[in-house]
């Protein structure tokens, strides 16, 4: 009930934004049921143009690009989301422990981090995806711990501040656990940045994970995502074949669309930051 | 209508101080009906509580308002123009050099990397009142005449350089520079020790009999306004409560509000019989910060008896919260042990058992911020419950509801958040928190010293009156004497880490006096007019 107040008094972009994103994991999460062809099967010519049948044509090997796209955005939100979720986890626990304990558990952490960040993540990742087999599990992984660099630093930083405040001192001298005042006394209150984050760190990965598959390294044939859609579709725009473009534009859409809600939430919570205690 | 010759300098009629919200009503009203009169060479005391408007008024006076802030009401008069109607440009004329400003932290107030002269000449050169020589001049006078070190050099120095007390007096003088007719103190010696305010005080005093300029000085404190103002008045919730002369308001108070405040101060605690079993004592303690490089306190030894109170005074920089810092185990001493009830406490606080942390409890000077603000008042109290005694459900949310009648708060607050409550509701929570453990010693470290004088009176009752169920015995560590008489028993005054008088109440305040302890007690306000000048009397009598 509060949240659909909140919606109703959210500026106009938050609310488009919002929609956009329910409308994406509403096809995400019935993918099966509403493409309209299977997304392997060969159901007619080559980059046939839109018709009634087909609503967005057919690809570059006469599979229909709607049920594609339709289970590519389940296979890249998924893929996209687990690795955020598997960022958010473990850099925000590191980054927390890290300061907390301090010493030379801060210190082995940062530094394995600085060593992680000072390789260019898509270089990086492009060398072990080489490596090992490029399967999804594999892919959330990689993508997760190399993004969850960047959540160490901000919630390193947050957590910082909010432990040299005396509440947390309290903690301690009540004997507390390292974990109670991780999870406690400090996760509360540094929920707020990094609920904000999150959408952010959520477009990167979307983007990560299009420019992987772009290059042959992300999700593998028959299975695509949106990168993959592109990349298959991408020599028919030379023959003025806008194949490629939808699932460009989707990706542009998604990005927007989350980011217009992470706005807001940002924008939200900041005004309540200090003046009420909870979110 | 014929203007009376004497007008005075500053005529305030029928102010009324209101947020405006988005231009339209409702507005929420910060001051409502204030009306007052100042002639010059006068100087009029706001005093209230937080919350009362003295500073919205001072402010207001300069047709300035903090956030939205604004005058919707009523006339401030200053030299025959009302500035409550007045435009931006003209007020800009007006400010810093017919009426200026003093405010609370110069620290905060100087920019940092101009030099003292610059900041003090600054307004009267750009107001055209004086070529630089000539403020130069005047700020070397005033600087004397404000009792600074070196008035010659003095303005040469950077604000880093210079001492707390210093910089306040510095601010006088920047507001003294551009000769204006009016001068708006806004709490200038509350952030300093008790001696160093008393010289601050009688320097502004000097310069204000000097240069006969009117001044509006804002407090909370009535025995600091006593010495300094011609007249008083008492402000509560934005109404004025009462306006007199400074000897009636101190002797004769008519409101109920008034007498309070002029009574809080003066509560005395009848002092225990000094036996009984000692349940903490330190015995040798030495600490330092930085590995030995910066001795914060040396040889303490101290002995707290069971169910009283043992006060530690000093001022800042006297070692007293350092000596917190290492009952609580958070700061391991380099010599010396303390121990609770005969056993030696561990010296680092993760070697300490539970049971060890669970006797010596600490409560904080900022409640706002010893709590966590994403929890709820009944996890608070609650969760040294489960911790030390594992309670959980209905048994915990019982003892929780105990606690809470205890500190005098209802059943409604449990399920609150700290942001929802008073700042004397919180440090009451925070005594709760404190007491659900069991302890037996309780270090309050400046409790009270954020809290309005009436609201801290109310912890110090129920602190008194806890212990008397409780049988806990405190550790109260303050900057403020007033205080110290209320509750202790037994008192230790530090000075730069060395403990420099210890005994019991009675011993301790009386005499013959060590010169510091003569120093600090002399330097606490009385509620008496002319107390200021018989003090700094007194003062240079010792010195010479």
């Amino acid at each position: 009930m509060k949240f659909l107040n909140l919606v109703r008094k959210a500026p106009l972009s938050a609310q488009l934004g919002l929609l956009l994103c329910a409308a994406f994991t509403l096809v995400a999460a019935l993918a099966h049921w509403i493409a309209p062809f299977d997304s392997a099967a060969i159901v007619g010519d080559v980059w046939m143009p839109i018709s009634t049948k087909h609503w967005l044509g057919t690809d570059n090997l006469g599979r229909d690009l709607m049920s594609r796209l339709i289970q590519g955005t389940q296979t890249t939100l998924v893929i996209a989301g687990l690795a955020t979720i598997l960022s958010f986890t473990l850099g925000s626990v590191a980054g927390f422990v890290a300061s907390v304990a301090g010493g030379w558990v801060d210190m082995a952490l940062s530094r394995a981090v600085d060593v992680l960040m000072a390789i260019p993540t898509l270089i990086f990742a492009l060398v072990v995806l080489s490596v090992f087999p490029s399967t999804v599990p594999v892919l959330i992984l990689v993508m997760g711990i190399l993004d969850s660099t960047r959540v160490y630093r901000l919630a390193r930083a947050v957590a910082m501040d909010i432990n040299v405040m005396d509440f947390v001192e309290a903690a301690r001298l009540r004997g507390e656990k390292t974990s109670w005042i991780v999870f406690r006394e400090i996760l509360p209150n540094a929920l707020t940045p990094l609920v904000s984050e999150l959408g952010m760190r959520f477009i990167f990965a979307v983007l990560f994970l299009s420019a992987l598959s772009f290059l042959g390294l992300g999700v593998q044939p028959p299975d695509a995502d949106w990168g993959g859609l592109v990349k298959e579709n991408k020599e028919g725009i030379v023959f003025g074949i806008p194949a490629g473009l939808a699932p460009a534009a989707a990706i542009a859409l998604l990005t927007i669309a989350v980011n217009l809600v992470a706005d807001w939430v940002l924008n939200l919570t900041s005004n309540v930051r200090g003046e009420q205690g909870n979110v | 209508m014929s203007e009376p010759i004497n007008r005075p300098l500053l005529q305030v009629r029928k102010l009324h101080l209101a947020v405006e919200a988005h231009g339209v009503t409702p507005l929420h009203t910060i001051v409502e009906d204030v009306s007052f009169d100042l002639p010059k060479g006068q100087v009029l005391g706001l005093i209230g509580e937080s919350g009362a408007g003295k500073s919205t008024i001072g402010l207001a006076t300069m047709g300035y308002g903090r956030g939205a802030v604004r005058i919707v009401g009523g006339s401030v008069v200053l030299n025959g123009k009302d500035i409550a109607t007045m435009q931006s440009r003209d007020l800009q004329a007006i400010r810093g050099c017919e009426v200026a400003y003093v405010a609370q932290s110069a620290a905060l107030a100087f920019n940092p990397s101009h030099t003292l002269m610059e900041q003090v000449i600054e307004s009267a050169v750009l107001h055209g009142r004086s070529t630089r020589k000539e403020a130069q001049q005047r700020a070397r006078a005033l600087f004397a005449t404000l009792r600074l070190p070196d008035p010659e050099n003095f303005g040469s120095k950077y604000p880093h350089q210079v001492s707390g007390g210093q910089l306040q007096r510095a601010m006088t003088a920047m507001a003294l520079c551009p000769q204006p007719d009016l001068i708006v103190f806004d709490e200038p010696t509350t952030a300093l020790d008790v001696t160093t305010q008393m010289d601050v005080l009688a320097a502004i005093k000097d310069a204000i009999s000097e240069t006969h300029v009117a001044a509006l000085y804002i407090t909370h404190d009535l025995a600091v306004v006593a010495q300094i103002a011609d007249r008083i008045m008492v402000l509560r919730n934005g109404k004025m409560v009462e306006l007199g002369e400074t000897e009636q308001i101190i002797h004769f108070p008519r409101e109920t509000y008034t007498r309070d405040l002029v009574t809080v101060r003066s509560e005395q605690h009848n002092e225990k019989p000094a036996n009984g079993d000692i349940i903490l004592s330190m015995q040798g303690i030495c600490a330092s910060y930085g590995g030995e490089k910066t001795k914060v306190l040396e040889d303490v030894s101290l002995e707290l008896l069971a169910g009283q109170t043992l006060a530690v005074v000093g001022e800042s920089g006297s070692g007293k919260s350092t000596l917190a810092r290492v009952l609580v185990g958070l700061l391991p001493p380099t010599q010396g042990t303390v121990q609770l009830q005969g056993a030696p406490l561990h010296a680092r606080l993760q070697d300490r058992t539970r049971e060890e942390l669970r006797r010596l409890q600490l409560i904080y000077q900022m409640a706002d911020v010893a709590m966590n603000p994403r929890h709820r008042i009944r996890d608070i109290i609650g969760r040294p419950l489960t911790f030390y005694f594992g309670m959980n459900g209905q048994e915990r949310d019982r003892r929780v509801q105990e606690l809470l009648d205890e500190i005098e708060l209802g059943a409604g607050f449990a399920d609150r958040f700290p942001a929802e409550l008073s700042g004397g509701q919180k440090q009451r929570v925070c005594i709760a928190r404190a007491l659900a453990a069991k302890p037996e010693v309780i270090i309050c470290d400046e409790v009270t010293s954020a809290l309005d004088p009436l609201v801290a009176g109310g912890i110090l009752k129920l602190l008194l009156r806890l212990q008397e169920i409780e049988k806990v015995s405190y550790l109260f560590i303050t900057h403020d004497l007033a205080t110290v008489s209320a509750i202790a028993d037994s008192i230790a005054v530090m000075h730069r880490g060395h403990l420099v008088r210890y005994g019991s109440k009675s011993e301790v305040l009386a005499p013959p006096f060590d010169d510091y302890t003569k120093l600090l007690f002399d330097s606490v306000p009385r509620m008496e007019q002319g107390w200021l000048e018989s003090a700094m009397a007194g003062r240079t009598k010792n010195v010479a």
